[in-house]
């Protein structure tokens, strides 16, 4: 087991690294000028030799990426407009727009894009579990066609409907705002409460399927009926049995979503003004800042190259017969 | 694997039983329908079954897939969903009515006085706990004892059921048995509570042949120790001389011959247990071409009428009348032997068994 995770893990980080190798020579060694594009329209010559000298462009390819590496592991020092700047390990390079190393910028979005997911994810995998189980048990009836049916509408409305709509006409809700989890809780869950609803509600909808899907699925098994003839009574036969089996599918699906999530939370952060790394990276792309999109996208590499690392590991926990050596 | 897995099956000694119609019944069908509505109409499985079983008797069912064999055992337990499954009639299982019984005490019912052992363990047996959290379910289900106390049954009964090194077993997962264990396993998680009626729905069908051997010598082992009545769902006609004192044969959801197996397989009155004895292929002598059964099972939404054999029965001409398309028989003795019942209108079955059929199986 313990060989199996740390097998995986070495791959994990593998692909991080070609992730990161791939996407720097895609940004900095592949693109013509690209210390002219990072310049901006309104570009002086000294600042163009600043940045292209600092970003090592005039380097060979090997060399910068090295230099890149090297900054993630030990950190380096920068020098823009003749000041040297230091950025520390995990150095992710630096941001002339802003002028602030990328890291730190990241630092302060990935928090709040993390909050507005764990809450939305909380809530679509609860009521979607929940309504699907549901609608299994009582399959066929009213009620279950109900639960069918407004899954199903809910689902087709694109995310941003449901999001422009929750910040037009919700009005009741809190203020949309973020404010740090160890600063204040409570004014954390209710700054973002708009946004976890939005989330919540309209991922509940393929939640809701999967699981009845796989309800209906665990509950016509075998083993379900022999846990019916030993006696026991029809709640555990469906809690015990069923939705254990049931579920193993659904957390699956939840896991690589949630990685998802975590780098497409952009309508949410735009919708409901929350700086969250969708927002910061959406804006890194407006001003062509191309240090701060590398690091997100080692962010987002890292993110879901992680996610798949736990729900591999988490599947052989709930399922005992992919128990590996 | 251990050398107590290896060894050869033991032939079965039992003790003697009682005669047919000796005892009390422990068991008892009466006028059993068993229907499903579906979006094509009405499946009627199960048509008017009766009969009863002893302690200490087994009792065969025997029948093609869809004859009702199962459905009329998953009603002994009451596992049909009330609310899609139209049941009438009568079950009782030691003096309790099964039919119409609450659900609550069904619960009460199920795994104590009758258990099921069903057809393939690899479904059967939940994958994702282990074997003895299976067992032990079952027992602090009807049993109010510690965990520990669960756990020493559940390898106690591993024990029981010839499965070697119980203690290591009992905490492994069912893929980590053979097939064979696994029934083994099956067996002894549903006579954990001692029940008094065990219902076997063809529990050999997914296991070689060595391994049905000692499944069979295991359940006519335990029947001997426990003293329970056994009803044996299958359509292997060899498992059926091995293991059972009575037979009963279905065919498109009504007994059509019921009675002590000797006799029965002995000296079938029904022609479609003489087709099943045809139909079995010769394995010595000179091979020869198959004898199937003409044509194929009814469909249970529309059962022919009249005896519902007669769209395949080479015989129904000699029954004057066209009596077989348009009244169904009643099952009843036939011959001077008042022991056993058949559903068929023909004269004198036993004189045509003996010198038209007879002379044809191989």
């Amino acid at each position: 087991m313990l060989l199996y995770i740390l097998r995986r893990v070495l791959s994990a980080i593998s692909v991080v690294i070609v992730t990161v190798v791939a996407s720097f020579m895609l940004f900095f060694v592949a693109p013509t000028d690209p210390a002219g594009v990072i310049c901006g329209p309104r570009c002086t010559p000294e600042r163009l030799a600043d940045i292209t000298r600092s970003l090592d462009l005039d380097q060979p390819a090997l060399e910068q990426i090295g230099l890149y590496f090297k900054g993630i592991v030990a950190g380096r020092t920068y020098t823009a407009g003749g000041v040297e700047r230091h950025c520390d390990a995990p150095c992710l390079g630096y941001s002339y727009v802003l002028g602030v190393p990328v890291t730190d910028l990241l630092a302060r979005a990935v928090p709040v894009t993390l909050s507005i997911v764990i809450g939305g994810a909380t809530i679509y995998l609860l009521v979607g579990v929940l309504v699907g189980t549901t609608a299994a048990r009582l399959r066929g009836t009213s009620l279950d066609r109900a639960a069918v049916g407004s899954s199903l509408v809910i689902g087709s409305v694109p995310y941003f409907v449901v999001a422009l709509i929750i910040a037009l006409y919700a009005t009741f809700l809190p203020k949309s705002q973020y404010t740090s989890f160890f600063q204040n809780p409570g004014a954390w869950a209710s700054g973002l409460l708009a946004a976890w609803l939005c989330l919540g509600l309209t991922n509940s909808a393929s939640y809701t399927r999967y699981s009845r899907a796989s309800m209906i699925e665990a509950m016509g098994q075998d083993f379900t009926r022999t846990a019916r003839s030993k006696g026991i009574s029809e709640r555990r036969v469906v809690y015990r049995h069923g939705l254990r089996a049931a579920m193993t599918p659904v957390v699956t699906i939840f896991g690589i979503d949630v990685a998802y999530q975590l780098v497409n939370t952009i309508f949410t952060e735009r919708i409901f003004q929350l700086p969250g790394l969708g927002l910061r990276l959406l804006n890194a792309f407006n001003q062509y800042d191309l240090p701060v999109l590398m690091g997100g996208v080692i962010v987002g590499a890292v993110v879901l190259v992680t996610m798949n690392l736990v729900v591999d590991i988490l599947y052989t926990v709930l399922d005992p017969r992919v128990r590996l050596g | 694997m251990s050398d107590q897995t290896l060894r050869a099956p033991q032939t079965v000694t039992r003790a003697p039983r009682a005669r047919h119609g000796d005892e009390e019944a422990y068991l008892e069908v009466t006028d059993l329908h068993v229907q499903f509505p579906t979006a094509d109409g009405r499946v009627h499985a199960v048509q008017g079954l009766s009969y009863s079983l002893p302690l200490r008797r087994t009792l065969a069912i025997v029948g093609e897939s869809g004859s009702g064999k199962s459905v009329s055992s998953m009603a002994i337990l009451g596992l049909h969903d009330p609310k899609s499954t139209w049941i009438s009639g009568s079950i009782k299982v030691g003096g309790k009515e099964i039919v119409g019984m609450s659900q609550k005490d069904l619960m009460h019912y199920r795994g104590v006085d009758a258990a099921m052992i069903f057809q393939d363990p690899q479904s059967s047996l939940h994958p994702y706990f282990t074997v003895g959290d299976q067992i032990m379910e079952s027992y602090r289900t009807h049993n109010n004892v510690s965990k520990r106390a669960a756990k020493a049954r559940a390898i106690d009964m591993l024990g029981r059921v010839g499965i070697p090194n119980p203690g290591r077993r009992v905490s492994q997962y069912p893929h980590e048995f053979s097939g064979g264990m696994r029934q083994r396993a099956m067996i002894a998680m549903a006579l954990v509570n001692d029940p008094k009626l065990l219902i076997a729905d063809e529990p050999t069908t997914a296991l070689d042949v060595t391994v049905q051997a000692q499944i069979l010598d295991l359940i006519a082992d335990l029947q001997r120790d426990f003293g329970s009545a056994v009803v044996f769902i299958t359509h292997d006609l060899g498992v059926v001389a091995e293991i059972s004192d009575d037979i009963l044969v279905m065919y498109a959801g009504s007994a059509i011959e019921h009675g002590p197996v000797d006799k029965i397989l002995g000296q079938p009155l029904h022609p479609y247990s003489w087709g099943l004895l045809e139909s079995i292929p010769a394995v010595s002598g000179t091979p020869g071409p198959l004898h199937p059964i003409p044509g194929t099972p009814p469909s249970l939404l529309a059962v022919p009428s009249g005896c519902p054999f007669h769209p395949r029965c080479e015989y129904r001409d000699r029954v004057p009348d066209d009596l077989c398309r348009t009244l169904k028989p009643e099952l009843i003795p036939r011959t001077a032997d008042t022991g056993r019942t058949s559903r068929c209108h023909l004269k004198e079955p036993d004189r045509i068994f003996e010198t038209e059929v007879l002379p044809r199986l191989p």
